[in-house]
């Protein structure tokens, strides 16, 4: 009798389970990374630059050499790494509070000198690791640990859309916002992913994927309510769709 | 081997750091060291290297941080206010390893100072600079030879101890113009950082580069093998020592004041007086136990520099209780000639001057004398001079090993 594999971890994902809360969306987004690293046989030319945050540990779950980048800087680690190694494949994988915070300088300027790295950018409107303080992208009266009457445009603004932002800078390929909540926005996920990641490996452009993720725990949140705020809170402020790719036909 | 070439500063470091085999520079605006980046731009560019002016001075550092992990030869530079940006990614660099050179062109400060010439940055340089307990290997040219000579070995140290070096000179260093003698550009060694440095795991393990030490004792592990490799570093120990053999007092001075006090010291000593110099050339890590093994001979000190008193507190540790040293201060927005260091020597050497010391009144005459004018006084080389330490500041006899006191 045969046996037949239905499901099987990706080469470049390590078994092994994460610190990442119930429902949190890290775990899905590092498999989809994973997968892609697979099936474009990048894994052995990868170098990941990781941020400061709750994702700190992609390195411990994804099979690739790695540095560490201070808070906010991996766009400019991850540019020093490219032009030392032109050859290899480079990408950072960055929270709203690391990547629209801390580094919004550094994420604009890389993507506006097109450098040729990819950047994962997970928007869970929350700085996640530091106990679920307000961030740029907390939406309009969510309350947080720092703002616990709720986000208030008056003093703090309105979130940040960081897609449409690095959408509209010259070095950009390819700029998308997706969610991984329901299996056709996760397969969505992983097409802009791949398309991100391409636009590298052919020269064209810098790639950006914007993911809307959850933090139950933050949210205060079951790992379900925390699912359903994507499409009911996150999607009509921050819409999901490609914002630029500057050779679909091509890549296509 | 090419002629003599004629350079400033800057572009002596720019022009060390390509025989030196460095691959990418990244730059930021800042006066007084805009001849690097500018230099750079296109020379390195030339030279099959890669140039990126950054946003900031800390994206700068935060690239080279970024090219030291793939194990390529990376320089940045920058001056003062630009040098505080950048500790970030130092500090980041000493804790995960990193090697890679950092140049600070000194100003005045604090806060935006001014765009001349200063040692405010001593204490910055040596004893770590940013968040944490570490340090970097800091290296103090006086001329432009050495500053060619330094960067060029900046770049081995840096690959050698797997840290941060850093070349500390001041706006007279960058801006005055010499005659250099180049070195042959070195042949690149292929194995170089290859068996730490990120190249994508390809038929190995993955490698990891980072900081961040979370489990129990692994922190304590870490600051302990950098402790051990600081202790390394003592090895590098270089410093030049002029006429300290019978000196009553000995003239310690780094950098530029280093180089205007000892045409000061050889002045004194053509009229009798038994004064040395004793010029610092690595200041991290520092030479005390050669000012020690002066001490304990009897000499007296006096510590000159261009701020408030910094590299004295290091002099003091070093020569206590044997002896101490007196004081003398240059204030950022002076330009010193050997002139102004004539009276404090003399009166140290008399044992009058007071052990805290005044801040320098002579350099108003002093005006603005040219840095042209501060080097042609020190131009002729001296008969007497003795290097010891591993640093002979002269294109004929670059960095010759020297004793570890």
């Amino acid at each position: 009798m045969s046996e037949k594999i239905v499901f099987q971890k990706p080469e470049s994902v390590y078994d092994r389970a994460t610190h990442y809360c119930p429902g949190c969306h890290h775990g899905t987004i590092h498999r989809l990374v994973g997968e892609i690293l697979d099936e474009m046989k990048l894994r052995e030319k990868t170098i990941l630059v990781s941020s400061i945050g709750c994702s700190v540990f992609l390195y411990n779950y994804l099979e690739v050499d790695a540095v560490e980048a201070p808070h906010g800087r991996a766009p400019a680690v991850a540019t020093g790494v490219k032009r030392a190694r032109m050859d290899k494949f480079v990408f950072t994988y960055q929270g709203d509070g690391d990547l629209a915070s801390i580094g919004m300088a550094e994420i604009m300027h890389a993507a506006n000198r097109g450098e040729r790295i990819s950047v994962v950018f997970v928007n869970n409107t929350v700085y996640g690791m530091t106990g679920g303080q307000m961030a740029p992208t907390t939406m309009e009266g969510q309350k947080t640990t720092t703002c616990p009457s709720g986000r208030c445009p008056e003093s703090h603004g309105l979130p940040i859309r960081m897609a449409e932002i690095i959408a509209s800078l010259g070095g950009v390929a390819f700029c998308a916002r997706t969610a991984v909540d329901t299996v056709k926005n996760l397969n969505q996920t992983k097409k802009a992913i791949r398309r991100a990641f391409e636009v590298q490996t052919a020269g064209t452009g810098f790639g950006f994927v914007e993911v809307l993720s959850t933090c139950p725990t933050n949210w205060r949140m079951t790992p379900l309510k925390a699912n359903e705020r994507i499409a009911a809170e996150m999607i009509p402020y921050f819409p999901l769709g490609v914002f630029k790719d500057a050779d679909a036909e091509v890549c296509a | 081997m090419a002629g003599r070439i004629f350079l400033k500063g800057n572009e002596a470091i720019a022009h060390g750091a390509l025989a030196a085999g460095c691959k990418c520079f990244f730059g930021y605006p800042i006066t007084p060291q805009n001849d690097i980046p500018e230099f750079m731009s296109s020379a390195i560019c030339k030279a099959g290297g890669q140039f990126v002016q950054a946003e900031s001075e800390v994206a700068a550092a935060n690239m080279l941080l970024g090219a030291a992990a793939a194990g390529v030869r990376a320089m940045t530079s920058s001056s003062s206010p630009g040098m505080s940006l950048k500790q970030e990614a130092i500090s980041y660099m000493a804790g995960s390893d990193l090697p890679g050179v950092i140049v600070n062109i000194n100003r005045g400060g604090p806060g935006l100072g001014d765009i001349g010439p200063s040692q405010g940055d001593y204490f910055q340089s040596v004893k770590g600079g940013g968040h944490g307990d570490y340090r970097t290997l800091v290296l103090a040219p006086a001329t432009c030879q050495e500053a060619y000579d330094l960067t060029r070995l900046a770049f081995d140290l840096a690959y050698t101890y797997r840290n941060p070096v850093l070349i500390l000179g001041d706006a007279i260093l960058g801006q005055m113009k010499e005659p250099v003698t180049p070195a042959k550009p070195r042949k690149e060694n292929p194995k170089e950082a290859q068996d730490w440095c990120l190249t994508g795991a390809k038929g190995r393990p993955t490698r990891l580069l980072k900081s961040l030490f979370l489990d129990d004792g692994a922190l304590a592990g870490q600051n302990l093998r950098l402790k051990a490799k600081y202790e390394k570093m003592k090895a590098e120990i270089r410093y030049e020592a002029f006429a300290c053999d019978d000196a009553e007092l000995v003239v310690v001075a780094f950098g530029t004041i280093g180089r205007i006090a000892k045409s000061a010291v050889r002045a004194l000593r053509a009229k009798g007086r038994k004064v040395g110099l004793f010029r610092p050339i690595t200041l991290f890590p520092f030479p005390s136990a050669a000012l020690a093994a002066l001490a304990a001979k009897g000499k007296r000190f006096l510590t000159i520099e261009h701020n408030l008193g910094q590299m004295v507190e290091d002099v003091r540790l070093a020569v206590l209780p044997a002896a101490d040293s007196d004081f003398f201060s240059v204030l950022p927005g002076n330009m010193p000639i050997p002139d102004d260091f004539e009276k404090p020597i003399l009166a140290s050497l008399k044992g009058a001057a007071k052990k805290t010391g005044a801040p320098g009144k002579a350099t108003k005459k002093a005006a603005k004398p040219t840095p042209a004018k501060a080097a042609a006084a020190t131009k002729k080389t001296p008969a007497a001079a003795k290097i010891r330490g591993k640093a002979a500041p002269t294109a004929k006899k670059p960095a010759a090993k020297g004793k570890k006191g």
